[in-house]
């Protein structure tokens, strides 16, 4: 027998608060970040894009929109937690890891075809959120971050040299700052022909707040004065985004900065049974 | 360019090493990188692994031990001009480069060709002991240097270098400036004193009414965060922006007067 959850039940779109920021930073002339969001969908994208002249521009605005439309599409139709009938794997991890896959395609092949974009590429960060859940897919140095209660965590691990170094030990979390060797990224989209994201899922609970950062935030920024941060505005997201720009600026600003806060204000399950569904799918 | 040791004793410069390996021994045996014939130095003393443009020194059991700019040390990660000292010898260790690439491939995000599956190092993170002699996991080969343009951008250095320093001490640069405190006027807590002495204060209750005090490089800002009524500065209610605090403004909030100013 089922209980029906604790809580008012409510669509993705007025369960979640979703904002997003991008500057250009103090020293940078442009912008090579790029934020999307889809609230119907509780969908939200960013990447951080490399490549000379506006190659790098050019490459995460291609991943963001790739993914972005991509994923919106096949959820008209689809469910996120419908299951592949051979893989078993849930359409949110599905869609993550394919469409990031199709953007890579895009990206290379672009490069490939294009001499001014060239060696171009992106990091992504991406969040499905589903079914009280969120599926996350990543690559490269582009954060994802929750604020549950008063606790910050990291929930993605960066594809970057430091990250494998300080997993193997060879250098401490505190010498990692100082290191020289920053913004080297083991991993990328559009720089080869195949890309593996790093796709997981994590449940959500009311109250968490999701940022998703390009490294020109968590560079510039201690992950103590993000945590303040967030805890000081949480209840005013788009003054906790704004706050954190300025935070990354104050202190140098030397890349852009990007941040896109996700917080849940409610619970947001799928309906279940077959009734519900086809009730669910007259809604639409 | 590499950086490089200085091996000297007394003040008199003896070589240059360029750190041109991924490891360089130093030791009394002549099969050493960095060979010091001193019957103080252990037969093989001490390595330097390098990772691209960063360096770490080790001291390989050795019998007399290591130095670091006069701290006794095991392991160290080595900053520009740190001195390496070996019984009578000293090394000095130079990274420079900062200052001679040219600024154009500097700071700006790169990809490694390094192949990640071998390289997700999942399994070794329990092996702190000994971990300069794992290998680092296959990193500096791989580098895809066929890529000028992979670039995030190219950034000053000297920005970099100050961008640095800064973003590892966001409070000292106000904190060298005056205290600044909130001293309450009205109501329960009539004539206490807050020194904002952290980056973020709240003031006000959640769920009512919540203002911010933000300490930035440029001086002190009031923004209000939530609640239906906005505070008020010298009477003025706050718009949903930030506002800059001038010494002896006089805050409202929830009912409540205090007192911004800055202690002389």
């Amino acid at each position: 027998m089922r209980f029906k959850p604790a809580g008012v039940n409510m669509r993705i779109d007025e369960a979640l608060e979703i904002v997003s920021q991008t500057h250009s930073g103090m020293v940078r002339s442009h912008n090579e970040d790029s934020v999307a969001s889809e609230p119907a969908y509780g969908l939200v994208v960013l990447a951080d894009g490399m490549g000379g002249y506006n190659a790098g521009e050019v490459a995460s605005g291609m991943a963001v929109s790739v993914v972005m439309s991509e994923i919106s599409q096949r959820l008209q139709k689809e469910c996120p937690t419908d299951r592949d009938k051979e893989t078993g794997e849930e359409l949110a991890v599905l869609l993550l890891r394919e469409n990031i896959q199709k953007a890579n395609a895009s990206i290379f092949n672009a490069a490939q075809s294009q001499p001014q974009y060239a060696g171009m590429g992106t990091t992504i960060v991406s969040g499905l959120f589903y079914d009280n859940r969120v599926a996350v897919g990543h690559i490269g140095d582009s954060r994802m971050y929750r604020l549950r209660g008063e606790t910050l965590e990291t929930i993605t691990r960066d594809h970057s040299l430091l990250q494998e170094q300080i997993d193997a030990g060879i250098i401490s979390v505190e010498d990692a700052r100082i290191s020289r060797n920053k913004n080297l990224v083991t991993r990328a989209v559009g720089i080869d022909a195949e890309v593996e994201a790093e796709v997981h899922v994590h449940d959500v609970l009311v109250g968490d707040i999701y940022l998703l950062c390009s490294d020109g935030l968590n560079d510039m920024v201690e992950d103590g004065d993000i945590q303040a941060t967030l805890c000081a505005f949480q209840s005013n997201l788009p003054l906790a985004a704004s706050q954190l720009i300025e935070l990354a600026n104050d202190n140098g600003g030397r890349d852009n900065v990007s941040v896109i806060l996700v917080k849940a204000k409610g619970k947001f399950a799928m309906p279940r049974g077959w009734l519900a569904k086809l009730f669910n799918c007259f809604r639409k | 360019m590499a950086a490089k040791l200085i091996l000297s004793m007394d003040g008199a410069v003896i070589k240059e090493y360029p750190l041109n390996k991924e490891r360089m021994t130093i030791g009394r045996k002549p099969h050493n990188d960095i060979a010091i014939d001193n019957l103080a130095v252990s037969g093989e003393h001490a390595a330097i692994v390098t990772i691209l443009h960063d360096s770490f020194l080790e001291d390989l059991d050795s019998t007399n031990g290591l130095e670091v700019n006069g701290t006794p040390t095991k392991k160290h990660f080595l900053q520009n001009n740190d001195v390496i000292g070996i019984g009578k010898y000293k090394l000095k260790y130079i990274n420079d480069q900062i200052t001679q690439s040219s600024p154009a491939d500097f700071e700006k995000t790169m990809v490694l060709k390094a192949p990640v599956k071998q390289a997700a190092p999942a399994a070794a993170p329990a092996a702190p002991a000994a971990p300069a002699a794992a290998k680092p996991a296959g990193a500096p080969p791989g580098f895809s240097q066929t890529q000028p343009n992979v670039a995030k951008a190219a950034v000053e250095k000297q920005v970099e270098i100050t961008g640095k320093l800064e973003a590892m001490q966001p409070a000292a640069q106000a904190a060298a400036g005056p205290v600044a405190v909130v001293q309450v006027l009205t109501g329960a807590n009539a004539g206490k004193e807050l020194e904002l002495v952290k980056n973020l204060t709240t003031l006000g209750k959640p769920g009512v009414q919540v203002a911010v005090l933000t300490r930035r490089p440029h001086g002190y800002f009031i923004t209000h965060v939530e609640g239906a009524s906005h505070p008020t500065v010298n009477g003025t209610p706050l718009s949903d922006q930030p506002h800059q605090l001038n010494d002896h403004d006089v805050i409202e909030l929830a009912g409540v007067k205090m007192e911004f100013y800055f202690k002389g």
